[in-house]
């Protein structure tokens, strides 16, 4: 973060800002991604006059930089009247999260016209046949791909979204490269979301601890690799008082029906902004409130982790294991590839794991009737 | 002396944060913060509004200074804003809702 927006995010925070808010526009894609999170069908998107409402909510609420994502956000006929009001009437700083299939030299043209900060991009692999297989529509890579370089040619700033899974472990070197070739920047995440409705299953999809440690160890990625994997030092009183992420501390997330969460990736329902105001959320919602006080002192298992101080824990994910306050088994797995040192919650699993499956041989005296008793 | 006429670029993305802007370049994305006596040229330029009325009737009665120096300072401040694509110049009244041409990343 760069030191005046870490003095803007600091001033946001003490005056209680929402500074930055993720609006999905819709959840309807036309893709299906494999590790996909969402569920695609309408329940009920809000309307162009809703939006546009809730855009004046948060202005007048302070909020700076508004990220429309989805689903696929341009499956919005109205997409480009929502972005021209958010851009031009109500100023705002605007990112664009798609996979930008419907992108061609007039919808770049377009963007380019209106001003948005960036546009994030899906790209699972520079392979057609892996990206393909992951987004389950055949010809994607290429669509996206290019709608990257139309994007490029009218000066707007592109970033590749690279979610590292088994499918596509091999390609994220391919995915950087192309990137550079075509002058864009590049994410890799290798976490993958449990399903909105808490289904895990797609979490299988993610990569083993033995991969990930060899992602980890990538210079090209990391930089300093003794740097990026080294245990950090134990906290002291005042990391311990640090928050854990800036979710409703200085940033929440709305969904296309107007629930608005924590995060995106914190599914703790806290208001609904088609009957309540942004900002009686914002300031008043007694669980956005619950999620603002803790502090990673207040943890538990990860106060007591020596992973406590570099640990990239989600608190969204910890609560959709069951436990706000809890580790993100995620976390801690990625903690454990880059360090090779396992978190506390990891040991703590081992040792409830190990009284399970423990077995005591019995005497004789007492096997037999059991025994004898089945027969 | 000239009139000069200030308007506010549409094209950046700004925000008030306890009483001062935070603006965006839409330019290159350069983030800037501007104390209270830009943040009022900032508000103040309307495009129809000239300076040396925003420095008389605005930034003059809120801050205790000589019109002749405000006015030498707030042409300054205009034209480093402009500089950097926040705010438009001109001699005459800007219609608001133009962006400046040619502006790329």
């Amino acid at each position: 973060m760069s030191g005046l927006l870490e003095e803007l995010t600091a001033k946001a925070l003490k005056k209680n800002v929402p500074l930055c808010v993720q609006m999905d526009l819709t959840y309807r894609c036309n893709e299906r991604c494999v590790h996909c999170y969402l569920d695609h069908d309408d329940h009920g998107e809000m309307t162009t006059a809703e939006i546009k409402r809730v855009i004046d909510e948060m202005a007048d609420a302070g909020v700076f930089v508004l990220t429309f994502s989805g689903g696929e956000i341009l499956l919005r006929k109205d997409f480009f009247e929502i972005l021209e009001y958010a851009r031009l009437e109500r100023q705002f700083c605007v990112k664009l999260k798609t996979n930008a299939i419907m992108i061609r030299e007039h919808e770049a043209a377009r963007l380019r016209e209106i001003g948005v900060e960036s546009i994030q991009i899906s790209i699972y692999s520079h392979r057609p046949e892996v990206h393909d297989a992951i987004t389950l529509v055949p010809g994607s890579l290429k669509r996206s791909i290019d709608a990257a370089r139309f994007l490029k040619s009218q000066g707007l700033r592109v970033i590749f979204a690279n979610v590292l899974m088994i499918q596509n472990l091999q390609d994220y070197k391919g995915v950087r490269a192309l990137a550079e070739e075509l002058g864009i920047e590049c994410t890799l995440d290798p976490t993958v979301t449990p399903m909105m409705d808490g289904n895990r299953s797609v979490l299988n999809l993610g990569v083993d601890h033995k991969s990930l440690r060899e992602v980890f160890r990538d210079e090209n990625l990391v930089g300093n690799v003794d740097e990026f994997c080294a245990i950090a030092d134990p906290a002291d009183e005042d990391s311990l008082a640090a928050l854990p992420c800036s979710a409703s501390h200085t940033a929440c997330y709305i969904s296309p029906y107007g629930d608005v969460f924590p995060c995106v990736q914190f599914p703790l329902p806290t208001g609904n902004v088609r009957t309540q105001k942004f900002l009686d959320i914002w300031r008043h919602s007694d669980r956005m409130n619950e999620v603002r006080s803790i502090r990673l002192k207040d943890l538990t298992t990860c106060t007591s982790c020596s992973h406590v101080g570099s640990c990239t824990r989600c608190p969204g994910l910890a609560f959709m294991e069951g436990n706000m306050r809890g580790p993100s088994s995620q976390d801690c797995d990625k903690s454990f590839a880059r360090t090779g040192v396992p978190s506390a919650n990891m040991l703590a699993k081992s040792r409830a794991a190990a009284n399970l499956v423990q077995i005591r041989i019995l005497p004789p005296s007492v096997t037999a009737p059991v025994a004898g008793a089945l027969a | 002396m000239t009139k000069l006429y200030v308007a506010r670029n549409p094209r950046v993305a700004a925000r008030s944060l306890d009483g001062e802007m935070m603006i965006m370049s839409g330019r290159d994305s350069t983030l800037f913060t501007l104390n209270k006596t830009a943040t009022i040229l900032w508000q103040s330029a309307d495009g129809s509004t000239t300076l040396d009325e925003i420095v008389k009737l605005r930034i003059c009665t809120e801050f205790e200074v000589e019109p002749a120096e405000a006015m030498q300072d707030a042409e300054n401040l205009a034209r480093e804003l402009a500089g950097h694509g926040i705010l438009q110049i001109s001699e005459a009244p800007i219609p608001q809702g133009k962006a400046v041409a040619g502006e790329t990343r």
